[in-house]
C-alpha cells in the first residue's frame, strides 16, 4: 500500500508559511511591542507576543518611594487616561488610611475621571477610523482632546502626566476658568462628536469593514480577564463604577453600555456610547457640585497652604514630613480598583508600617487582556489584526508597567 | 438559600477542605483566605464551580516576599471576583523559598497565563504545569528575580535617607 493513501491531501500539501515582524515600531501598533506572525500569504496562522519593551519596574520603585511620590508612577501606566490612575491611588491610600473626603472632592474627582475617560475613547475610536482609512475624523477630534487637556493643564498645571490631585482630595479649588472651559467644552464638544458619530457609525464601508472582525465569546472574554469596553462589548454589563462605587459614582444616572458579538464593530460602538454617559455624569456632576472643601482633614498627608508653611510652625512641619515621606501608614493589605480607561485598574497594597509599600502590585487591564490577542486574530487578515489592536486599546505603558 | 455573607463563605470552604484553610479573615471587607500551597489549585476550583458563589472571574495574580518568616518566604495571592454575586475574595497561599513551587491555575482560568510569568519573572515562582513559564517582561538572559527583597533599589551609598537623621 502507497503511504500517501492513508494521509489526507492537507497533511501532503507543502505550506510555505512567512514570518512577519509586527513592530516592535510599526505605527500600527501604537506603541512599543511585537507580534511575531506566521503569515500564509495574507492569513494569519500563528502569532507570538513580545512584550516589555518599555518596563520600567514600577513595583519595584514603589518599594522606595513615598506614598505621595508613587503617584507620578501611576501617571505613566495608561497615559491616555492618567488622571484616572492618579484618582485610583488616592483612593487606594485614603481606604488604607481610613479617610473620608468631603463631597464636593469626590465630584470633582468624578469630572476629571470622567473627562480622562473622554480623552482615552476618543484616541480609541479616532485611531480605529484611521486604520480603516478615515484620518479625518482623528485630526479633527484631537482638537477636543486638546481642550481637555487644557481643562486639566487649568486645574493642576499638567497635560499628559498630570499628577492631579492629592491623598486626602485636590491639590486646589476649580477656578472660574476651568467652569468657563468646562461649559465651553460641554457645549461645543457634542456637536463636534456629533459629527464625527455621523461619519462613522452608520457608515456603510467602514461597517462592513469593521463589523465581525476580531470576535471573542463572552464566556471566553471573562476567562481571559477582559474588562471595561472590551469585555462589554461582548454583552457583560460588568462596570467598577456600578458594581463597587467609589466617590460618589452612586449617586449619578448613567447607563452601561453593552454589545452583542464582541468584534471591532461593538467595540468601537460602546466606547461611543460611553463617551455621551461620561458626558452626561460631568454635566450631573457640575450641576448638582457640593459647597465645602476640596480636601480632608489629614495633615499628614495633604500639604498645608503654601502662607501657612511661612507663619505657622505646625504647617512647617507638615510640610516637611509630608515632602520628606516621613509618614508612617497603618500596616494592612488593600485592594482598590476603579474602572480606568481600558478596565478594572487595581492596585493591591501590602503596607508593613513603613514610609513606602511593602509591595504594590498594580492590576493592569492592558496586560492582561492583551494575551488573548493571538487567538483573536488568528486565521484572519493581516489588516484585520491591527484593526483589532486599535479596537482592543492596548497602551504599551500600562501593558509593561 | 443563606445569604452569601464572607463568614458563610469561610465556612462552606473551611467544611470542604478543612485544616488546609489556614486562616480567615475580612481585612477591608474582602474574605482573605490562607491556605495550604498544596490545595489553592482545589479551593480556587471549588470556588469557581460552586453553583452558589460562582466565581466566574481571576482579577489578579501576583507574588509577595516575606523574607522574615522562614519556610514561608513568597507569597502567591490570587483576587476572585464573582460577577453574579458581586462578592471579592482573595486567596494566599505561602510556599517556602527553598522549594518555591505552586500549581498553576491557568487551566482554570487563561487570564493566569501571563499573570503567572510575571510573578515567576518577578519572584522565581514556579509554576506547575504551566504551559509556557518564561519571562515575560526582563529579558531572557536575566540570570536573577528583580522583585526580590535582596536585590536593593538604589546603591547602599546613599545616606540622606538614614533613619539617624529622622531620630529613628
Amino acid at each position: 500500500m502507497n503511504e500517501f493513501d492513508d494521509k489526507s491531501v492537507e497533511q501532503i500539501e507543502e505550506h510555505e508559511y512567512t514570518t512577519l515582524n509586527l513592530g516592535p515600531t510599526h505605527p500600527a501598533t501604537h506603541g512599543i511591542f511585537q507580534n511575531v506572525l506566521t503569515m500564509d500569504g495574507e492569513i494569519i496562522v500563528d502569532a507570538v507576543q513580545t512584550v516589555g519593551y518599555i518596563h520600567r519596574a514600577f513595583e519595584k520603585i514603589a518599594e522606595r518611594r513615598p506614598y505621595n511620590q508613587i503617584t507620578t508612577l501611576t501617571d505613566r501606566l495608561n497615559y491616555c487616561s492618567s488622571p484616572i490612575n492618579n484618582m485610583g491611588w488616592h483612593m487606594t491610600v485614603e481606604k488604607l488610611i481610613g479617610v473620608e473626603i468631603p463631597k464636593r472632592a469626590q465630584y470633582m474627582r468624578v469630572i476629571i475621571m470622567e473627562l480622562a475617560r473622554i480623552s482615552d475613547h476618543l484616541v480609541c475610536n479616532a485611531v480605529v477610523g484611521v486604520d480603516s482609512g478615515a484620518l479625518t475624523g482623528f485630526t479633527y477630534l484631537f482638537q477636543w482632546r486638546e481642550k481637555i487637556y487644557d481643562i486639566f493643564e487649568q486645574i493642576c498645571g499638567a497635560r499628559l502626566t498630570t499628577n492631579i490631585g492629592r491623598i486626602g482630595g485636590l491639590e486646589r479649588d476649580f477656578s472660574d476658568e476651568v467652569y468657563k472651559k468646562l461649559k465651553e467644552f460641554l457645549h461645543d464638544f457634542p456637536k463636534a462628536f456629533t459629527e464625527f458619530s455621523n461619519m462613522l457609525e452608520r457608515n456603510r464601508i467602514f461597517v462592513d469593514r469593521i463589523a465581525g472582525t476580531g470576535p471573542i465569546s463572552a464566556e471566553r472574554a471573562l476567562n481571559c480577564g477582559f474588562t471595561g469596553p472590551n469585555l462589554r462589548a461582548t454583552g457583560v454589563d460588568y462596570d467598577v463604577r456600578v458594581m463597587t462605587p467609589y466617590s460618589s459614582y452612586q449617586d449619578f444616572e448613567f447607563a452601561i453600555p453593552v454589545g452583542e458579538k464582541g468584534d471591532t464593530y461593538d467595540r468601537f460602538m460602546v466606547r461611543q456610547n460611553e463617551i455621551w454617559e461620561s458626558l452626561k455624569i460631568i454635566r450631573q456632576a457640575l450641576d448638582n457640585m457640593p459647597q465645602g472643601k476640596w480636601y480632608a482633614d489629614v495633615p499628614e498627608f495633604y500639604l498645608p497652604p503654601k502662607e501657612d508653611v511661612y507663619t505657622k510652625m505646625e504647617a512647617l512641619i507638615y510640610h516637611f514630613k509630608v515632602v520628606m515621606g516621613e509618614t508612617d501608614v497603618p500596616k494592612g493589605e488593600i485592594y482598590h480598583c476603579v474602572e480606568g480607561g481600558n478596565g478594572e485598574l487595581g492596585f493591591y497594597l501590602i503596607s508593613d508600617g513603613g514610609r513606602a509599600p511593602f509591595r504594590l502590585h498594580f492590576r493592569r487591564p492592558s496586560f492582561i487582556y492583551y494575551q488573548a490577542y493571538p487567538e483573536m486574530i488568528k486565521g484572519g487578515m493581516l489588516s484585520d489584526a491591527i484593526l483589532t489592536m486599535s479596537s482592543l486599546n492596548v497602551i504599551a505603558g500600562e501593558l509593561d508597567a | 438559600m443563606a445569604e452569601l455573607t464572607n463568614a458563610y463563605i469561610a465556612e462552606k470552604i473551611r467544611n470542604q477542605f478543612g485544616d488546609a484553610i489556614l486562616s480567615a479573615s475580612e481585612p477591608f471587607d474582602m474574605l482573605t483566605l490562607v491556605v495550604n500551597p498544596s490545595i489553592a489549585h482545589n479551593v480556587i476550583n471549588f470556588l469557581k464551580n460552586d453553583s452558589e458563589i460562582q466565581v466566574q472571574f481571576l482579577t489578579d495574580v501576583c507574588g509577595a516576599q516575606f523574607p522574615e518568616i522562614e519556610g514561608q518566604e513568597f507569597c502567591v495571592i490570587y483576587h476572585l471576583h464573582s460577577l453574579t454575586n458581586n462578592i471579592r475574595i482573595r486567596v494566599k497561599a505561602f510556599i517556602p523559598a527553598s522549594n518555591p513551587t505552586i500549581a498553576t491555575v491557568s487551566d482554570l482560568f487563561a487570564s493566569a497565563n501571563w499573570q503567572e510569568r510575571e510573578t515567576y519573572d518577578f519572584y522565581g515562582i514556579l509554576f506547575e504545569g504551566h504551559p509556557n513559564l518564561t519571562r515575560i517582561m526582563n529579558v531572557d538572559e536575566m540570570d536573577y528575580f528583580p522583585l526580590r527583597k535582596e536585590y536593593p533599589l538604589e546603591d547602599g551609598t546613599r545616606t540622606d535617607k538614614e533613619d539617624k537623621y529622622f531620630g529613628r
